[in-house]
């Protein structure tokens, strides 16, 4: 499983990376985590508002931070 | 049948969104507790100070948190799909409605103004979008009702919308596509499914930008609060009607100019405003200082500037200005039939 955290650095997309790790952890999945900054690249998954969850180029998750309980629904 | 419509919200706005029970209750804090005159300096300071502060940040939480719920159903990538197809008046109207929905925060700026451009929207219905967003929002709405009533608060939305259109009616109408940075043309409209939330999903994001919205705004309240009891109590009405006053003409350019470059948020910037209000100052002044506090920012320009050449930017804060300043002097002429 790829995942792809899509974000700048803002404190939102940190928590997002840590919420995710914690998800991944807590349910023992082999997954990388990727973390996207350059908005251009960002932009090609069509996201306009991050931070964002990528998995396995689908896009799961736009524009807020979920609890790592609710990003285990979407690995 | 009217009369008791028109009673009942009356209640409504003096109870809920006035909170005339919370003056009232820390009014007798103030006079019986702490022992001091509300008609006094210290003790009308203390009480704008305690009363303020606490409808604000209860506003605050309550507002976000019905406003995120209800911004949650219009992600930014379901606004471009639906303006995708509308030309004309038509796109920057409801460009400009779908800016007050939307939930915006200037990190957003850049990614929606690249996004909106490779779907192949016009500048104007982009531009109508960026002007309507930080100015116009259902939060703003009420919060406004609760401050200044609901006339005021209407005509504010109202005009909003309308320099909104006509700003982008304008920027279309100039031909300025040339003066968008050349690489936002080269990226490739990518449409993306939005996904559909769940109802606890929604209350999760909601909670969450209240505590975002809190966390980022609750000092700039403070300090807002502050100048603002400071305005009510201390100084001289003498001064402030010198200075900001219907007698003086360039009352509207001064506010204006004052609040463009200042970054606050509408919730730091309502207390002056509504301390100004009450020595005298003109609803025109004082709406055009919160219109160009939340319109234009430095924050804002500077992320603009990175996606648009000068000459486009210095357009986009001329239309924006001049518009606050017009809208200023209709509103202080007019405030006959608003207030």
């Amino acid at each position: 499983m790829i995942i792809k955290v899509l974000g700048s650095g803002c404190s939102s997309c940190k928590k997002l990376e840590e919420n995710t790790k914690k998800a991944v952890e807590e349910l023992g999945i082999k997954a990388t985590i990727e973390k996207v900054t350059d908005f251009k690249q960002i932009m090609a998954y069509g996201v306009m508002k991050t931070p964002a969850l990528v998995v396995d180029e689908k896009v799961k998750i736009m524009g807020r931070v979920p609890s790592a309980e609710e990003i285990k629904k979407y690995l | 049948m009217v009369n008791v419509i028109s009673q009942i919200f009356s209640w409504l706005n003096n109870e809920i969104l006035k909170m005339n029970w919370l003056s009232n209750l820390i009014r007798g804090l103030v006079e019986n507790v702490f022992g001091l005159s509300i008609k006094e300096r210290l003790g009308g300071s203390v009480h704008f100070f305690i009363y303020d502060t606490i409808k604000i940040f209860v506003l605050l939480s309550v507002l976000i948190f019905l406003i995120s719920y209800i911004q949650s159903y219009f992600p930014p990538e379901r606004t471009k799909k639906l303006l995708g197809n509308i030309k004309g008046i038509k796109g920057n109207i409801l460009g400009a409605l779908l800016g007050t929905i939307t939930p915006f925060c200037s990190c957003s700026s850049i990614p929606i103004f690249i996004g909106f451009n490779a779907a192949g929207l016009p500048l104007g219905i982009t531009f109508s979008f960026l002007i309507s967003s930080p100015l116009v929002d259902l939060a703003s709405l009420l919060i406004l009702m609760s401050f200044f009533g609901a006339k005021i608060a209407v005509a504010y939305v109202v005009v909003g919308l309308i320099l909104a259109v006509v700003g982008g009616t304008i920027i279309d109408k100039l031909g300025l596509e040339k003066y968008v940075e050349g690489y936002v043309k080269e990226i490739e409209n990518v449409d993306v499914e939005v996904i559909e939330l769940t109802r606890k999903d929604r209350i999760s994001y909601s909670k969450q930008q209240v505590k975002e919205v809190f966390h980022k705004v609750w000092l700039y309240v403070l300090i807002g609060v502050g100048i603002g009891a400071a305005i009510h109590n201390w100084i001289p009405e003498s001064i402030i009607e010198a200075v900001v006053g219907n007698n003086n003409p360039f009352a509207v350019l001064l506010a204006t100019a004052v609040g463009i470059p200042m970054y606050a948020d509408i919730f730091g910037t309502l207390p002056i405003a509504e301390a100004l209000f009450q020595k005298g100052v003109g609803i025109g002044t004082v709406l055009s200082f919160m219109m160009a506090v939340t319109a234009l920012s430095l924050p804002s320009i500077i992320m603009l500037s990175k996606v648009v050449k000068p000459k486009l930017l210095a357009i986009f804060v001329a239309i924006v200005s001049i518009g606050i300043v017009i809208i200023g002097y209709l509103f202080n002429a007019f405030s006959f039939l608003l207030v």
